[in-house]
């Protein structure tokens, strides 16, 4: 069965004007999806996209193989030091990402404009 | 709902990714026939979704020839799910009374263990019960879960 993930990739910036980078999700994020969420994220100059932000307003369809993805897209972004936030979790994932932990090494905010305002 | 009996639903599946979403759409109907809240109904969707994916990947090794069974059984107080596959199950299989660690977010992010095995925990953490039996009535094992209605509901 296929199963899709689509990604846009958006520039926005914050209060002092400096660069954001948005990752908007839509659809499934799932074991099939790694070239979605790691690949596009790899494909981003790692100089020139210090504030990252993971949009997840359109994403229908996360499990744990998805879960997972995150988790390494933190953990490189860790190692290029960037910053990476999230938003637009339903409250069940907003639940479901805090039992696993990842809130000790990233924030979830309810919209972007809350995600944004962190970067200032 | 009101019961006079259990009511049981079965669903049998492909082993192939993506399907678990039927077993994930069915349990979620019969959860809020039964008066079950959202939130409960989201926690059954992943625990099935978690269940389902093992039972493919681990039991069946997504031989497609090989299909996942999910028994919804429906009683006043709970709703029982039992995804069946055709594997062995697992070595020293959690079952009830066994507590499953959470998994370790710091060496998840510094790369010393993989990413992925968030499943069994999110199964047991989200459910009122959960089991891994090895050896069903056709062979094979299954994870049982139980999600109970509370009074409150």
């Amino acid at each position: 069965m296929q199963t899709d993930t689509r990604v846009a990739v958006d520039q926005t910036t914050n209060s002092a004007g400096g660069a954001v980078t948005v990752l908007r999700f839509a659809g499934d994020i799932s074991s099939t999806s790694r070239d979605a969420v790691l690949g596009t994220y790899q494909g981003l100059a790692k100089d020139a996209h210090k504030r990252i932000l993971l949009d997840f307003t359109k994403v229908d369809y996360l499990n744990s193989s998805g879960i997972a993805l995150v988790i390494q897209l933190l953990l490189e972004a860790g190692r290029n030091e960037q910053r990476v936030q999230l938003f637009g979790l339903t409250p069940h994932f907003r639940k479901v990402f805090t039992m696993v932990g990842i809130t000790k090494y990233t924030e979830l905010f309810d919209d972007e404009g809350a995600a944004v305002a962190s970067f200032d | 709902m009101l019961m006079t009996k259990a009511e049981s639903v079965e669903v049998k599946l492909p082993s192939v990714l993506g399907f678990e979403k039927v077993a994930m759409g069915t349990a979620a109907s019969a959860a809020r026939l039964m008066g079950f809240p959202e939130d409960r109904v989201e926690d059954l969707k992943t625990a099935i979704a978690e269940a389902c994916i093992n039972a493919m990947e681990h039991g069946n090794h997504f031989n497609d020839d090989l299909r996942i069974a999910v028994t919804l059984t429906l009683r006043d107080d709970a709703l029982e799910v039992l995804v069946a596959d055709k594997g062995p199950g697992m070595k020293n299989a959690p079952d009830s009374r066994t507590q499953i660690a959470p998994p370790d977010i710091d060496k998840k992010m510094h790369g010393e263990e993989p990413a992925r095995g968030l499943g069994m925990f999110l199964i047991q953490a989200l459910m009122d019960e959960a089991e891994w039996v090895v050896g069903g009535p056709e062979g094979g094992s299954y994870v049982r879960l139980v999600i109970r209605l509370k009074k409150e509901n």
